[in-house]
């Protein structure tokens, strides 16, 4: 798979941030906010930071494989698994409609190729990657294991175990990546529940390498997801802050979480999408 | 009524460290994973034999599931172990959803089960882990009755591709069956065949059948007796055989009655064979401190229980 570059990340990433309103709009439901926020990063995952295949095989044995710990961005996830060939991206349409392969939150139970375990019910993702990598290690594989999950999410308590037990066994072909957008559905992560000071600082008391990044910016997203894979094999795993917006970079998406689990109307999705252009071509 | 030797006395744990010590010796892509209990659970011996192969996860059980069910996506075939309270009730969504619905081939080994497990008390002696893992769609429930039952129910379920929840306990108990069986996963052990009440046991259970068979043919009764080591899937031919022949029941579980092998049976007949029915098991309560004899004769566990349960079932035919 050819990679592309930072500018034909983002046109790309507009067709994906399309394929999500209109995926959302047609079923009446679903999560746009976070899934718009992380656009760009897992654009760049798919279509250039990632050696993956999408002949989908799920042991994944010589390719880097991904795990979304925060399902509910399920859109975004099967944007880019249909645009990178994972499947026809003419199936994007059912999503969250009866019999689909598309669930509202992903699964392996509809055997949709390019998910490696089910999401959804949050803090569990990390666990998982970890177990993962693991297996790489344990079978020679030098390639990558890739985790995303969100910044509200880091309140369930079975994320906190992950990050010990991943330090502890130095598994350093780990790369965790944080969407820091900084809203749940109650509001803020600082309203909701403050962590007392900022993630990073907590991961590297953990013994995890940090990186910030920029998730709307693909060069500085492509700078630090290359520098994060070079300090792989160093013993520690490492965990990437992105600093994302909800909704980006729709205007009327922006600022709140009020788009966290909300469909637009049709006027809504006629207004986002003139802000977003057709690079590749909708579904 | 058959005899059975009693080959010795030992733990059903001690055979599940048995079983998994052997698959470190034969199966390269059985690894293992421990939350703080090794020595309980007896898997000392695979820790040291296999370092790389083991991996100790601390006090943190929802964790240990979800690297379990990472590990399998790399083929590899992970055996957890911790108590069965932590195997389950604690770590419910986390198996559910990364475990179950997942399909992953973890093998789920929960030590410590019922009130055997003695003086610790009601918070660890889980009576309620059956029901909850056999509602659980594709998940397959065993629990074995000894030592050597177990040791090749541990070695069995390596082979079986998809979860597991294998189920064992704490005290010594009679090990009678055979050192060298082959363990087929939902296959019912005929042990003593009889004409006048079926009595459908497992786990701990399964010698106390044993012991009120002879009991009951003290009486003249003579009782078929089975083992259902397999709760999920239930071997419904054996049992529809069987209850077709006696045209009674009694079931026998160290478990809550709701959910657990008494309840698979009561559907299972109900829809199929209805016929008089008692059951041997916890009745809706928590257990409590005391020595494993004690808490099975305060909770109605035991061999005269399964004898008044016959007896009743008979009179109802």
């Amino acid at each position: 798979m050819n990679k592309l570059s930072a500018s034909e990340l983002t046109a790309t990433s507009s067709q994906v941030r399309r394929d999500v309103l209109r995926m959302v709009h047609g079923c009446k439901s679903g999560h746009p906010g976070g899934s718009l926020g992380c656009a760009d990063f897992l654009t760049a995952l798919y279509f250039n930071i990632m050696d993956h295949n999408p002949d989908f095989k799920m042991d994944g044995i010589g390719e880097d494989i991904f795990f979304l710990s925060n399902g509910h961005i399920s859109p975004v996830f099967y944007s880019v698994l249909a645009r990178s060939g994972y499947f026809p991206v003419e199936e994007l349409k059912t999503f969250r409609r009866i019999n689909t392969r598309l669930q509202g939150h992903p699964t392996t139970h509809e055997e949709l190729p390019g998910i490696r375990v089910a999401s959804g019910s949050l803090g569990q993702g990390v666990s998982v990657a970890a177990g993962a990598a693991l297996a790489k290690k344990l079978n020679n594989d030098s390639k990558l294991v890739y985790c995303l999950m969100g910044d509200g999410e880091i309140e369930e308590g079975q994320n906190w175990e992950a990050f010990m037990f991943a330090a502890h066994q130095k598994i350093d072909n780990l790369i965790v990546t944080i969407d820091f957008n900084g809203q749940q559905i109650d509001g803020s992560t600082k309203e909701v529940m403050g962590l007392g000071t900022d993630i990073g600082t907590k991961l590297a008391a953990f013994g995890w390498e940090v990186l910030d990044m920029d998730g709307h910016n693909h060069e500085n997203i492509l700078e630090t997801m290359a520098k994060a894979k070079s300090m792989a094999g160093n013993g520690k795993p490492i965990f990437i802050m992105m600093r994302t917006e909800m909704g980006y970079p729709v205007d009327f998406m922006m600022g709140s979480h009020k788009w966290h689990g909300v469909a637009p109307n049709d006027a809504e999705l006629a207004n986002a999408l003139s802000q977003l252009p057709e690079t590749i071509g909708d579904y | 009524m058959k005899q059975f030797e009693i080959q010795n006395v030992k733990d059903t744990r001690s055979g599940f460290g048995a079983g998994l010590s052997e698959l470190g010796k034969t199966n390269p892509k059985v690894v293992a994973l421990c939350a703080d209990l090794t020595g309980s659970l007896k898997m000392d011996a695979f820790q040291k034999d296999h370092p790389e192969r083991f991996f100790q996860v601390g006090i943190a059980e929802a964790n240990m599931m979800g690297v379990a069910a990472g590990l399998t996506i790399g083929g590899l075939i992970p055996f957890t172990g911790t108590f069965a309270n932590f195997s389950t009730g604690r770590v419910y969504d986390q198996i559910r959803q990364s475990i179950a619905y997942s399909g992953k081939n973890v093998k789920i080994c929960a030590s410590h089960a019922g009130v055997t497990l003695g003086e610790d008390g009601a918070t660890h002696q889980i009576l309620e882990d059956i029901g909850l893992m056999k509602m659980l769609p594709g998940m397959v429930v065993i629990n074995p009755c000894d030592f050597n039952q177990t040791k090749a129910a541990t070695i069995a379920i390596a082979e079986y591709d998809g979860p597991v929840y294998l189920r064992f306990g704490r005290p010594a108990v009679p090990n009678f069956t055979a050192a060298d069986q082959k363990f087929e996963i939902g296959k019912a052990l005929m042990l003593n065949e009889g004409t006048d009440v079926s009595i459908f046991a497992t786990g701990h259970l399964v010698w106390k059948a044993i012991e009120a068979g002879h009991l009951l043919a003290e009486k003249g009764i003579n009782a078929e007796i089975i083992n259902i080591h397999t709760i999920k899937p239930l071997d419904r031919q054996a049992i529809l055989e069987s209850v077709s022949k006696t045209k009674c029941v009694v079931t026998a579980e160290e478990h809550q009655l709701n959910g657990g092998l008494g309840d698979s049976i009561c559907q299972l007949l109900s829809r199929e064979m209805p016929l008089p029915i008692e059951m041997v098991g916890v009745n809706d309560s928590f257990g409590e401190s005391g020595t494993p004899d004690e808490l099975m004769k305060k909770y109605d566990l035991e061999a005269q229980n399964i004898v008044d349960a016959a007896l009743k079932a008979i009179s109802r035919k």
